[in-house]
């Protein structure tokens, strides 16, 4: 018990959970087989907005293998919560196109799909409005934004400053609606038994599914357990829950019989949640030597009628720049469209593209280095607030990066370098993302055998927590990380913090080492000796966290991108992507990496590929699959790079660490759009950058 | 129906398959084979790859009567005697993985790719072979290095 091993925080150690991965023993969600499983498949309204009037279910009664056809006349009540998104079938409204409005259930998977494709429904259909417009009559300001963010801020007068301004940019731009497609589709396995409710299930929190599907069925929370080892992928997605799971569960109640339920890929467009589309006004006001003077930065963004999601955007604008007058706000439109939810950086991707792309216009128009003109802006204690910066490496982010990338002698002139076919260009922006921490608690355990075992509810979307906590437990715990079993994913163990907001390290890892500080004190009283029945301690958090001091915390970064766009076709090539990131101490290079890179590759996506395109006569989105809905191929990325900058924050978490998982999606899109700017001399203000964008923009 | 394959060197049979089912479906919820994944069954990822006698195959493509008397490799079948195959070894160390539900598929294809190709391909080479096989996760970066690393094992050892 007294081994000392070398510290394994700072370490490339390989993934723990690789071997199951690589060899396909990892079971996820969907691959869970109790005996006795029937199949349940969704019928989706095909009217956006109106009544079910009647299912015929006797249409599909003779087919093989059916069990049963459940809707709202006669699923089983659920009791009433504000979340309406997953009261299901309880009321004959329909509120959007492709929401749920039947489960079909049979003993195969073949037969369900069989049934709910010929499963009759009869509707009394409405006019749909499912357009967003920034003018849109509906338009209101949400008492709050996501999570919990005031709506609008001012200081100082923007108006008068932007009148005066010697330099002003004022600029419209929109982002799609994108989809998060996680390569694994939301599943869960519900099974009711004497104890309660099981679920497998596929989601960013355990500990969330438990909370908040036991009041939906009148369970204490003990009666529900919900089981996720593995997951295969969320980036938001699975970060709430959505309504599959509840309809798992409602299935399974109501046939008496353990369910499996998955969104196929077409259905998951309209029922497993998106990222809003937004329309965004930037004004910016400068001195000749592009000095800010005044920020106005407002989202106009689109919710469904039954839930209020209320992404925010221009949250973002309140830190990152300095300005002594400014002015951010937020205006939502509910429309007869899907609910959108939290994806990969909610808040920060849309709003770092309107306002870096905006900085970019403000260095072409002072004729000023686009690094050098965020130098200039940079503020000495966050500029909304006023409280000081735990850390800020903003600045040594973009000189580091642009060190590396070779920015130096940088010919601002646009639409001039032709190499064959192709214009190039080049272009930068800066990424940042709030550090969070939340409260979580966990357990340590010495095993009377030797070696130990440390358990949180913690989920493992990919992002490589169980290997980072394994790290942080070894360490905490002075043994090698082999000799630490990290169990995860299930809402029996101590419970945790959901894997969002990149907080999951920070929030998890103080659980865990606190857990392992515990052990170790009792240990100690017992000079070492492991009682037969092994040594436990346990940790909560919430206290630790209620006593952290007010600070501005953030982790920084700048992304350097180089295009090639081709001259006859408009096709952009991102030839090169460098980040430089500042996140505090990175706990294992390997999975940190792959991390930022993953999140700048669905930025670069994200500038070029994605868009959910909504069908304004149908009332939903058209491109309801990965044939036509891009998400970046392997062969759509040439060099994408990232390194950081070692960052001491000792105002942080024991660990000194800040979030990895969505920084990297953070600005990308503007890098790119700015670079292909510097090449055509075409400012594409809205995503993705087709092309017709920049043959139409005439390049 | 039934159908007969040989999976992974094994005889299997499956009955009662309906003419309509996809070799994915049998493999996944029939023979209790679910390392190959179902993530579009409509051939657009690629999370779905097992060799089809010898050839990489989307299995959500293939009607399980089309794969009678054939033989099957799925990700379950490359280690062998538990040692991790050279490709599913390089994807661990050279951090490839990440949620790993692209990585089954990613694998057979690499594998083929490394098999079928005398020395070490070059990236573009690799891009291409793995165009058909979405990642949302890793970025490919990782997964480029793992195929590189593999090709090196497995030609230069
Ligand atoms: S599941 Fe077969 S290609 Fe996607
Ligand atoms: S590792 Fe998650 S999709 Fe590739």
């Amino acid at each position: 018990m007294t081994t000392v091993a070398a510290p394994s925080a700072g370490t490339a150690l390989d993934r723990v959970d690789g071997p199951e991965k690589v060899t396909g023993r990892a079971r996820y969600a969907y691959e869970n087989v109790p005996a006795d499983l029937a199949y349940a498949v969704v019928v989706q309204a095909t009217v956006s907005r109106g009544e079910v009037r009647a299912v015929d279910a006797d249409s599909v009664l003779q087919l093989p293998g059916m069990i049963a056809t459940i809707w709202h006349e006669n699923a089983p009540r659920l009791a009433p919560v504000e979340d309406a998104e997953l009261t299901v079938l309880q009321s004959p409204r329909v509120a959007y196109r492709g929401q749920v409005v039947a489960v079909v259930v049979a003993e195969t998977l073949e037969s369900a799909t069989e049934a709910a494709r010929l499963l009759r429904v009869d509707y009394r259909p409405e006019p749909h409005d499912v357009e967003l417009r920034p003018d849109h009559p509906g338009m209101y300001r949400p008492d709050h934004v996501n999570p919990n963010y005031a709506t609008d801020s001012e200081l100082g007068d923007p108006d008068t400053a932007l009148a005066f301004a010697s330099v002003v940019v004022d600029a419209t731009y929109t982002t799609p609606a994108q989809h998060h497609n996680p390569i694994e589709p939301h599943a869960t396995v519900a099974l009711w038994d004497a104890d309660g409710l099981t679920l497998y299930d596929a989601t960013q929190s355990t500990s969330g599914v438990r909370a908040t599907i036991a009041p939906l069925f009148a369970l204490p929370p003990e009666s529900v357990r919900v089981i996720s080892p593995y997951v295969g992928g969320g980036f938001g997605g699975k970060g709430a829950p959505h309504a599959q799971v509840v309809l798992a569960a409602l299935a399974a109640k109501q046939v008496g019989r353990p369910v499996k339920l998955a969104a196929t890929r077409r259905q998951m467009f309209a029922v497993t949640g998106y990222r809003t589309p937004t329309v965004q006004r930037v004004r910016l006001g400068a001195d000749e030597d592009g000095k800010l003077s005044a920020i106005v930065h407002e989202a106009f963004e689109q919710t469904a009628t039954i839930k209020e999601f209320a992404e925010q955007t221009t949250v973002v604008t309140r830190m990152m720049y300095a300005a002594p007058h400014r002015r951010t706000s937020h205006r939502l439109v509910r429309l007869d469209v899907p609910v959108p939810t939290w994806m990969r950086a909610p808040g920060e991707t849309p709003g770092m593209f309107a306002l870096e792309s905006a900085m970019d216009e403000l260095a072409v128009a002072c004729g000023i280095d686009p690094v050098e003109l965020r130098v200039r802006n940079e503020p000495t204690i966050d500029p909304e607030r006023g409280l000081p910066f735990s850390s800020r490496n903003l600045v040594a982010c973009l000189r580091g990066g642009a060190e590396r990338f070779g920015w130096a002698g940088r010919d601002p002139e646009p639409g001039v370098r032709r190499r064959g076919r192709q214009l190039i260009g080049t272009g930068v922006a800066s990424s940042t993302y709030p550090v969070y921490r939340m409260p979580s608690q966990a357990s340590a355990r010495a095993e009377p055998g030797g070696g130990f075992t440390v358990r949180i509810a913690a989920a493992d979307i990919g992002t490589g927590a169980r290997t980072v906590l394994t790290q942080i437990a070894a360490d905490a715990l002075r043994v090698p990380p082999a000799q630490v079993r990290m169990e995860v994913g299930d809402s029996a163990l101590p419970r945790a913090s959901v894997a969002g907001g990149s907080s999951g390290t920070a929030s998890w890892g103080t659980a865990v080492l606190r857990a392992c500080e515990g052990l170790m004190d009792a240990l100690h009283r017992r000079a070492g000796d492991v009682p037969p029945g092994g040594l436990e301690a346990s940790a909560d958090t919430a206290e630790e966290l209620r006593s952290q001091r007010p600070l501005s915390r953030h982790a920084y970064g700048a992304q350097f991108a180089e295009v090639g766009v081709d001259l006859d076709t408009g096709e952009v090539r991102v030839l090169r992507l460098l980040g430089a990131f500042a996140a505090g101490r990175i706990i294992n290079p390997k999975t940190a990496r792959s991390q930022l890179i993953g999140g700048m590759t669905m930025g670069l996506s994200m500038a070029l590929l994605e868009e959910s395109v909504m069908d304004l006569e149908f009332g939903d989105y058209l491109n309801r699959d990965l044939a036509q809905y891009h998400v970046a191929a392997c062969a759509d990325v040439r060099d994408v790079d990232a390194f950081w900058i070692e960052e001491e924050d000792p105002d942080l978490n024991p660990m000194g660490s800040k979030g990895i998982g969505e920084i990297g999606i953070v600005g990308t899109a503007a890098a790119i759009a700015n670079a292909v700017y510097h090449a055509t001399g075409i400012r594409v203000r809205d995503l993705p950058i087709r092309l017709d964008r920049l043959i139409g923009g005439g390049i | 129906m039934r159908v007969n394959i040989s999976v992974n060197g094994e005889s299997m049979a499956a009955d009662d398959v309906w003419e309509g089912e996809s070799l994915l479906y049998v493999l996944r919820e029939r023979l209790g084979l679910p390392g190959a994944k179902n993530a579009c069954e409509q051939g657009e990822c690629g999370s779905c790859t097992v060799y089809l006698d010898g050839t990489p195959v989307c299995a959500c493509l293939v009607a399980a009567g089309q794969a009678e008397g054939r033989e099957v490799i799925t990700v379950e079948g490359l280690a062998s005697g538990g040692e991790l195959d050279e490709v599913q070894r390089s994807f661990v160390e050279a951090g490839a993985v990440q949620c790993g539900f692209c990585t089954p598929g990613l694998i057979v294809q690499a594998h083929s790719l490394i098999e079928s190709t005398p020395g070490v391909p070059a990236d573009a080479e690799i891009r291409e072979a793995l165009a058909g096989n979405l990642c949302r996760c890793t970025g490919y970066e990782k997964i480029l290095d793992a195929v590189r690393l593999a090709a090196v094992r497995k030609h230069q050892p």
